[in-house]
Parts: C-alpha cells; structure tokens; sequence
C-alpha cells in the first residue's frame, strides 16, 4: 500500500479531475436533459422529432466510440477541438444528456392527467403551467433516476485515460508502471471511485428529501421497479 | 421449507364443537344440479376472541375485544373505516400478527399452541394447520394474474390439499358452473369484468374447502351495476352451505340479507349487537344511527 | 478529408470480425450477470442482517465503481495470486460482475413491486412457500423484469468497447488498428459509430415491444 500513499499527489490530481469530469459533464447533460427532454412533451410533432432524433443517436451510440470519434476523427473533417477535456465533456455529456432528457419527458408525461386538468381549468398559460405546477412536481420524479446518472457519468468518466487525461483511472495505470506492483493500485482506485460516488450519493439523497418535504411526500426507502429502469443506462423511462 | 401436511388424521374430526347449528333447512336440493354440490358443507366451527389487542405502532385498533360467532352462524361487522372490522377478518386469515388475546377457531386456537401443557406462539406448521378452516375473499379479489381462471382454482386444491389434478379441475367446473363462469375457466383475470374476476375469487376460496368464509368488503372494488351479480352469488352461497361466515361491508341491504348478526363497531369495541332486523330497524345506541344514517345518506 | 468508400469497403471484414468479439463479449458476459445477479439477490434475502449488510456493500461496491479499473483489477491483480486468464475471459466475467449488480436489483424491485394482496392470497389458500415462488410470485416478478433485463444487454452492449483497455479486440479495437495501419481513423471509427447506432436503435425497438407485450395491466 505504500505506493499508494507515496504517490498521493497523483492521486488527487486523478481524483480531482474525474471530479471536474463529473460536475462540467453532468451541467452539459442537465442542460440537454431539460432542453430536449420538455421539446419532448411538445405538442408539436417537429419539436418530438427532434428529441427522438437526439435522444436515440446518442443513446444509441457507445461513449467510447463517441468520445474516439470527438478525438481522432472530427479532426479529420475539419473540426479540431483543442481541448482533451472538452473532448471528454462533449462526450460524457452528450451522452447521458440523452438519457436524461428521456427521464425529464418521462416523468413530465407521468404526471397525473387531473394535474394538467387542473392547471387548464385555472386559466394558466401554457408556460405558467410547466413552470409553476408541472415541473415542481416532474422534478421530484426526476431526482432519483437523475442521480443514478450522475453516478454512472462518473464511472463512465474512466473512459478518458483511453485519449490521454490523467484521471484516476490513469494514475492506477500510471502507479502500477513505476511500481510493478498490481494489487495496490487497483484496488486503491477503486476504493477512490467508490467514495467518490458514495459522497455524490449523499448529496442526491439530500436532494430527494428536501424535494419530498417541499412536496410533502413520504420518501420511499427502497427504489421500485419503474425508478430502477429509468434510471439504468440503456433503459427508457417510464412514460 | 415446504410445510409438510401429512397430518396423521383426517382433518375434520377434533372441532366437533357442541352446537354445530342443525336448524338448517333439510331441503336444499342435494345434488339438484351439481352447484349445491359443489358448496363444502361439513361441521363448521364456531370462532370466539379473548380480550384481543391489536397495535399498528401506537395506534391501538382492537382493544381486549371479546365476541363469538356460532358454527354456522352468519354474521356482519359494520361500523366507521377505521373501527377495525378489517383487522378481525385479517387476524383470522394470519394475514395480521396478534398483539395480545386468544382467537378460538373451533376448540383450538389460532395463534398458539399447546406445548406440553403450555400456550406458546403458534409456529408455521399450527398456522398452516389451522389455516385450513379459513377461507377468505379480498376486497380487490387478488386473483393469480399470471395463471387462467382454471389454473387460479385448481393450485390450491392440487398444491395444498393434494387432491389430483382430475379431481381439482372436476370441483373448480363444479364451482365455476355455480358462480356462472363456466365458459371462461381459460381466460385469464385481466380478461375478466371487475365481477367476475371477484365470482371467481369466490370460486376460489370454496375450492379449498373452507369452514370458515370471510368476505372483506367484496363489492366495494366493483362498479355499481356489477355489484348485485356477486352479492346474488354470495346470497345463494349463504342460503346452501353451512359455512360460518364474517362479512365486513357497507351495504346494508345485502347485510340484511346475508346475516343472522350484526355487529356495529366503533374504535376497535362492539357497540351494539343484534339480528339485522333490529340494528337496522331500531337500533339502540346513537353511534350506530349516527353510522346508518351517513351511510344511508351517501 | 474526403471519404473513401474503397478504403471503408477494405476493413469492413476486420470490423465485423471485432463486431464478432463485442457481440460474443456481450452475451457471454449477459449470461453471467442474469445468474450471478439472481444469487445476489437470493443472498440479500437471508435472514442474518450481517451478511444482508455484507452482500450490499459488496454489490453497492462494484456498481458505484467504473467498469475499467474492475478491468485491470480482474486482468492484473488476479494473475498475481496465480490465476492467469486471457484478455477476453477478463473481460467477459468482468462485465458480468459488473452487471449483476445491476440485475440483482432489478431482481429485487420486481419482487417487491409484486402487490401486497397476492402474498395475502397465496397464505389465505395456505400454498407453501415454494409454490408460492414457483407458481405466483416468480412468474409475475419475471414478466415485469423482462424489458428492464433487456435493456441491460444493450447497455453491456455499448460498454464492451471499453474491453480494449485490456486489449481485447472487439470492433473498437478492430477499427483504431485498421486506422492506425492506414493513418485514416474517420472512416473506422465512424464506421464502429453507425454500426453501434443501427445495433442498439434495433434491439431497443425490440425490447420497446417486450415493453409493451409484458406491459402490466
């Protein structure tokens, strides 16, 4: 273990890059989960395309590939991104983006029909409605899938060190080269992702509650079958 | 682990209570046309609580409650939700752990044992046992959706009282003729009205030979226009067999119907206890008129 | 840079032979996680509330952490305590491990989605226990799971690439060779990128049916 400790620095460089990985990645994917996923519930069948056609490239595609593509081939047709990291971000984002726009166009489309019912008898604008009623109540459906994704954008964010960003992933890597030792390296780093993502747990969990007291609903203490769909990778949401 | 029932003798003999009632009119047509046939007739026992307490949490839904019920005898529960009538029917059915008290099914308590003199906790296999006697019939019928209505009747008779599948499926066309649904014993519960999902139900709980009916709240789930077809259905079965039965419900008419007793509950104790021609027609304390005549109103 | 269809002619057989790997990858490592998933939750079902803790963090443990590192730890760290096995079997039995985390709570929620009333029937008509997983609760809870399961596969799918970290060359791998050989990495790569698209767009429109087939009522 004493590699590990001897190279602490390193470390936390890793970590704290999966960290930025995380938090730049996940403010790309809130902004096109909440773009797309409310032209999703549009009425207008152009504007539902359009999220079809999102959703299902990006879904539909593995980030690996995507984030080879971003890297090695966009160059080649011209378009060069300076940045590894916005390399990756593009790629993390874009890709759980995806997801999450079906899980906000799920959950809205989920709401109770008496809900949109009620917001038309009084008379609010379309916008008012989303605005002051639905999405309140959506997002309390929203945050429990959303912070599965959080977490698996964070696992997913090990796919970097395959175009060179010196996360933690890569300094395991990196540790185990100098060292030659195996077991302590990959071990620690996963024990390193494994806190990062219990943390991240904690704070979606403080989230659910605070959105459950403003709603004024009894969490429930373990996940049903609908919430662990919609939030798994590859999985469409209810709707 | 498989509860094992190779009981050593015939489940019948040890409830042979003293006033099984045999008032009953000899002249139910025996055989007339194989639906009477198919109702259990038998000894039923009679069901007595002991001071039973109830708890969810700190909420105390029965408390030290004592009544019986006759072998045979019908009897209604009414009373606000809440009064714990469900809770009695429940505790009958084990579906309810027992806080405190005894509940009597025939000479033998529900929820202990004896052991070597002493009452101790029942274990699965008493349970299981006394289980035998008690048949139930839920509010939302809880039929086995991934089963036909034929296979919904047959498992318990074939699963639990090892009777061959000839024989099963003989008796369940025997009730499904008697509940009216002869021509869907292949169609599964999702094909079926909310009442003949609940007809089945009924089929279903007297295909195990029960001695003992308990039927919670069996029409509330159902459209009004397909509530007369079960309470028919429920009547006849009351008038042919012998079963004792407890109904909780808030139909008045079919509690009439179907009961020698009622009994009007109220914050899990009896307030008043009669025939149904009484409580319905003059009854005697303020909370059962309070009770009727909101239910009246609705 | 223009595209060059002769040149996307020329390796299209070394992609479909990588395709061959992702795909055998996949299933293999699928297999393993529908079992291994289903122990899981078998095991979370014991009485003792230490080995119910135990078996949590144990799974919690490897699904809150990156399929990569778990990888490595399989293709590296085992070797070291004498057990050498090739790249593809690490990563077969790898993404399995990691999967099953993920089907034994899927295991467990559709279970427990299963209603209160059918428990209550089954003991209302006495049925033992194992009929009562047999015949009742068994079949509901797998008619629910099906399409969740379902769209597990297409995710382990679209994490096979990942495998090439531990150089197993599935379609991924398969196309950044050819590139590198050529110094033409659009046509590869794109090509990997379509074909993953057209995979995982049908197989999702096929569970989407399952969907709708094992839709509870």
């Amino acid at each position: 273990m004493s590699v590990v400790f001897d190279s602490r620095e390193q470390w936390l460089h890793g970590a704290w890059l999966t960290v930025q990985l995380t938090l730049y990645g996940c403010a790309l994917a809130l902004v096109l989960a909440l773009v797309f996923g409310l032209v999703g519930t549009s009425r207008h069948m152009w504007l539902r395309a359009l999220n079809r056609v999102y959703v299902e490239f990006f879904r539909g595609t593995a980030t690996l590939v995507l984030l080879y593509w971003f890297f090695y081939a966009l160059p080649l047709v011209g378009v060069q991104i300076n940045s590894k990291l916005v390399c990756a971000v593009l790629a993390l984002g874009l890709n759980v983006g995806a997801y999450g726009a079906e899980v906000v166009r799920g959950s809205v489309n989920s709401l109770p029909k008496a809900q949109v019912e009620a917001v038309i008898a009084l008379n609010f604008t379309p916008y008012q409605r989303m605005r002051r009623v639905l999405l309140p109540q959506a997002f309390a459906l929203m945050l429990p899938p959303f912070g599965n994704l959080v977490i698996e954008l964070m696992k997913g964010s090990a796919i970097v060190y395959t175009i060179g960003l010196v996360d933690l992933t890569k300094v395991s890597k990196n540790v185990q080269g100098f060292s030659g030792e195996t077991v302590a390296p990959f071990l620690a780093v996963l024990v390193f992702y494994f806190v990062i993502a219990q943390i991240l747990q904690l704070l979606v969990r403080y989230a659910e509650r605070r959105v459950d007291r403003m709603l004024g609903r009894r969490p429930s203490r373990e996940p049903s079958l609908s919430a662990v769909a919609a939030g798994a990778p590859g999985v469409k949401a209810a709707s | 682990m498989p509860p094992t029932d190779t009981a050593p003798e015939a489940p019948t003999p040890e409830e042979e209570s003293p006033g099984v009632s045999k008032e009953k009119k000899g002249g139910r047509e025996e055989d007339g046309d194989g639906a009477a046939a198919a109702l259990p007739h038998g000894d039923a026992p009679g069901i007595r609580f002991e001071k039973v307490v109830k708890r969810f949490g700190s909420n105390v839904v029965l408390r030290e409650l004592d009544f019986a019920v006759e072998p045979g005898e019908r009897v209604t529960l009414i009373g606000p939700s809440g009064s714990g009538k469900t809770t009695i029917l429940r505790l009958l059915m084990t579906l309810e752990k027992l806080d405190d008290g005894l509940i009597w099914i025939g000479d033998d308590t529900l929820w202990h044992m004896d052991k070597g003199g002493r009452r101790v906790p029942a274990n699965q296999r008493h349970l299981h046992e006394m289980r035998k006697q008690v048949g139930m019939v839920f509010q939302q019928f809880n039929l086995f959706p991934n089963m036909n209505v034929l296979r919904n009747l047959t498992e318990g008779p074939v699963r639990v009282l090892r009777a061959s599948k000839d024989e099963a499926v003989e008796r369940a066309r025997g009730l499904l003729d008697m509940v009216g649904l002869s021509d869907k014993e292949n169609a599964h519960p999702s094909q079926l009205s909310g009442g003949q999902q609940q007809r089945v139900a009924i089929a279903r709980a007297l295909a195990m030979q029960p001695k003992v009916l308990l039927l919670d709240e069996v029409t509330s789930a159902l459209d009004p226009e397909l509530v007369v077809g079960v309470q028919d259905l429920l009547r006849d079965i009351a008038r042919e067999s012998d079963l004792t039965m407890l109904c909780v419900t808030h139909e008045m008419n079919f509690a009439k119907d179907i009961s020698n007793r009622v009994l009007m509950f109220d914050q899990g104790q009896i307030v008043e206890e009669g025939p149904p021609d009484r409580i319905f027609g003059e009854p005697a304390e303020q909370r059962t008129r309070d009770f009727l005549q909101a239910v009246l109103a609705s | 840079m223009q595209w060059n269809w002769n040149y996307t002619w020329d390796i299209l057989p070394d992609l479909l032979d990588g395709l061959r790997t992702t795909v055998v990858a996949t299933l293999l490592g699928y297999v393993i996680a529908l079992l291994l998933g289903m122990v899981w939750t078998l095991l979370r079902r014991s009485p003792s509330r230490v080995f119910n803790g135990v078996v949590r963090w144990v799974t919690e443990f490897v699904r809150s952490t990156p399929l990569i590192p778990q990888l490595f730890f399989v293709y590296y760290v085992l070797p070291s305590w004498g057990l050498t096995i090739g790249p593809l079997t690490a990563g077969v039995i790898t993404l399995g491990i990691h999967y099953s985390t993920y089907t034994a709570e899927v295991y467990r929620a559709g279970i427990s989605d299963i209603p209160r009333g059918q428990w209550e029937a089954c003991t209302a008509l006495n049925l033992p226990r194992s009929r009562v997983w047999l015949d009742v609760v068994l079949p509901q809870a797998i008619r629910r799971v099906i399409p969740t399961l379902g769209n597990y596969l297409i995710a382990m799918f679209k994490d096979s690439p990942q495998l090439l970290v531990i150089q197993v060359t599935e379609m991924l791998l398969a196309a950044y060779k050819a590139g590198t050989e050529s110094y033409r990495m659009l046509e590869p790569i794109t090509l990997v990128g379509v074909l993953f698209i057209v995979v995982s767009v049908i197989s999702s429109i096929l569970v989407r049916r399952l969907e709708r087939r094992y839709a509870t009522n």
